[in-house]
């Protein structure tokens, strides 16, 4: 493919500097005081935002230096790059109510003291999987940030301020390939096919309230600084049905996995990930790096 | 180790094809050399300067997207978030430089599909250095201090390269690969103030990345073929034993920052002639490697070529909508 029709955005091939990339968290932490100390309920809510980006950052990971173009080396990469970004950020404000840093967070919790959903823990699979995941969880996302930039968590609302910018250009990459790969050739439709098949039972648990609420009712702890997952869906489920229907595509109708994450139940892939991810923090406790 | 005198610029013609381009197209590229300014794409150039050109670009933009393989093995187990944010956008800075050579290339009238081709069916070189396997995560810090400082020696004079886009794709990738450098030796750092254990992971990588990390700037000037022609067209600008000396000189006394040392017992500071003198490299390793024999050679081009197979539907779907796209932004336009 020449370089005049590469089929994706300007954005995906400028790719950032690194510098911009770590000092996000600088950023974050400077811009709203460094000091605040969430509440358990407020922490336990982080972390879960947390863990599903970190989760995705370290799958789509490992599609740099294997991606179906350079084009998409770059584009994936800023993605995974951005949400290990949220992630840090979220996962260090967690991380002062119990006196954990990022780290710790990070690489010495047991698989079920994670608290991502299992759609991020659903293998990188095909370009296919990959795009739809990213279509679902982001489109999740977008609607998620767009709301918590009202929260009165000054942290909260201030990562979800600069994340939901960048979120929005992880959905507009995921549409454009849904639309590419929907459309472009008989191959590539039904990979996009058995994609959604494969990805769609997960998209319920995105939208399970009971983390949040307690008798039906968000908990006092986080009202007004927590969204209700399941306000979100109806506005996921008609951006999605009208991107899936420009891409010549439906949603299926599927089983509903139970889901679970939330509570530290997941999908067997966690394990795995986790041990790649943990195992040289873990060969040297206390090491610095 | 002796380095020899730098060369006078114009000891081979600019223009070897004699045959070729009017007189005053061979004069205007002459004087053009001779001024030391820049070529562009639509001037024209003796054939062999276009074919020189081509190979050295080609080989550097390959050396990018081969390079960033032993680095983002360690993407999935950095040791620390930041580290891992840090090498997931020095993996990505590769993939750019790639991206920026490729397009300079072509602009010469090579694509990147035909450069591509030739990676992947073994016919096109890359950097040797990249053959080596990097076991632990102490070679992240190595490779960026020894790999991307010796390419940055390597690059700062290709910033004057007489072909513009060639000249002004280093320009943006220097920039970088400075941060690379100064991100591997952090690392290394890093590593020699923390524990035992990460001290000895940190010489070790030294120890294996040094010697490969000099012979990146290729065979020693006697034997180096192409060289003279290169210098003439103002591509080179310094011999390879020049840059290699340049780097060692470099290296010393930040390795004594470190408190890391390197496994030549011949390196040493020579007051006469202002340089540290080094022991003489295995070229014969070198040149097993280059034959394709090195570790990692064969993996290497094999994690590319299944990269480019497996996203073959991938690219051949986003040709077949832009084309049903352009199609039907046509239809609405006539209707
Ligand atoms: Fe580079
Ligand atoms: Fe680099």
């Amino acid at each position: 493919m020449s370089v005049t029709d590469k089929p994706v955005t300007d954005k995906a091939v400028t790719h950032k500097p690194v510098t911009d990339q770590v000092e996000n968290q600088a950023v974050a932490n400077s811009s709203t005081g460094q000091t605040a100390v969430p509440s358990t309920a407020v922490a336990e809510y982080a972390l879960g935002l947390g863990d599903d980006a970190l989760i995705l950052a370290q799958q789509l990971g490992q599609w740099i230096s294997r991606a179906p173009e350079l084009e998409e080396d770059v584009a994936l990469a800023n993605i995974a790059l951005d949400l290990l970004g949220h992630a840090r950020q979220l996962l260090s404000y967690a991380g002062r109510a119990w006196d954990k840093s990022e780290d710790d967070l990070a690489y010495f919790r047991d698989e079920p003291e994670f608290r991502s959903v299992h759609l991020v823990e659903q293998p990188n699979g095909d370009f296919a999987h990959t795009i739809v995941r990213q279509l679902i969880f982001s489109s999740y996302q977008f609607e998620l940030y767009s709301e918590l930039v009202k929260s009165t968590d000054p942290m909260i609302q201030a990562i979800a301020a600069k994340a939901v910018k960048e979120v929005d250009y992880h959905r507009d990459h995921a549409v454009q390939w849904t639309l590419r790969l929907g459309i472009g050739t008989d191959q590539s439709h039904a990979r996009m096919a058995t994609a959604l098949i494969d990805l769609w039972p997960y998209v319920d648990e995105l939208f399970h309230d009971h983390a949040v609420t307690k008798d039906g009712k968000l908990k006092s702890e986080l009202s007004g600084i927590a969204v209700v997952p399941s306000t979100l869906r109806a506005r996921f489920d008609s951006r999605t049905a009208e991107v899936l229907e420009r891409a010549e595509l439906t949603a299926p109708a599927t089983f509903i996995a139970r889901g679970g994450g939330r509570r530290g139940v997941h999908s067997e892939y966690l394990g795995p990930l986790l041990a790649e991810m943990q195992v040289l923090a873990r060969q040297h406790p206390g090491a610095s790096w | 180790m002796t380095v020899s005198e730098p060369r006078t610029p114009h000891a081979v013609s600019a223009v070897t094809d004699a045959g070729e381009g009017t007189d005053e197209e061979r004069a205007l590229f002459e004087s053009v050399i001779a001024d030391d300014k820049r070529i562009e794409p639509r001037d024209w150039m003796p054939s062999a300067y276009r074919r020189t050109l081509v190979r050295q670009m080609s080989q550097h933009a390959h050396s990018e997207i081969i390079g960033m393989q032993p680095e983002a093995n360690w993407i999935t187990r950095a040791p620390s978030l930041k580290r891992k944010a840090i090498l997931m956008a020095k993996v990505q800075d590769e993939a750019g430089h790639g991206l920026y050579l490729y397009s300079a290339t072509e602009t010469l009238g090579t694509g990147r599909d035909v450069l591509n081709d030739q990676l992947i069916q073994g016919k096109a070189r890359y950097s040797s250095i990249f053959n080596y396997p990097a076991p632990t995560w102490a070679d992240m810090g190595a490779i960026g201090w020894l790999v991307d400082g010796a390419a940055i020696v390597n690059q700062v004079p290709l910033c004057r390269a007489s072909f513009g886009p060639y000249a002004r794709a280093m320009v943006r990738i220097c920039k970088e690969e400075s941060f690379h450098q100064r991100q591997g030796f952090e690392i290394l750092l890093e590593l020699m103030q923390g524990t035992q254990a990460q001290q000895e992971m940190a010489q070790d990588a030294v120890n294996r990345w040094f010697a490969p990390s000099l012979m990146m700037f290729g065979p020693p000037d006697a034997e180096s073929t192409n060289s003279a022609q290169s210098m003439a067209w103002n591509i080179k600008r310094f011999s390879n034993d020049e840059l290699r000396q340049r780097f060692v000189d470099m290296l010393v006394p930040q390795a004594e920052v470190l408190g890391i040392t390197f496994p030549d017992p011949e390196l040493a500071w020579n007051e006469e002639r202002g340089h540290y003198d080094f022991g003489e490299l295995d070229w014969d390793e070198f040149a097993e490697v280059l034959a394709g024999r090195g570790p990692c050679n064969a993996q290497r081009l094999q994690r590319r070529r299944d990269a480019h197979n497996d996203g073959a539907w991938v690219r051949e779907a986003a040709a077949a909508y832009a084309r049903k796209t352009a199609g039907r932004a046509v239809e609405g336009a006539a209707a």
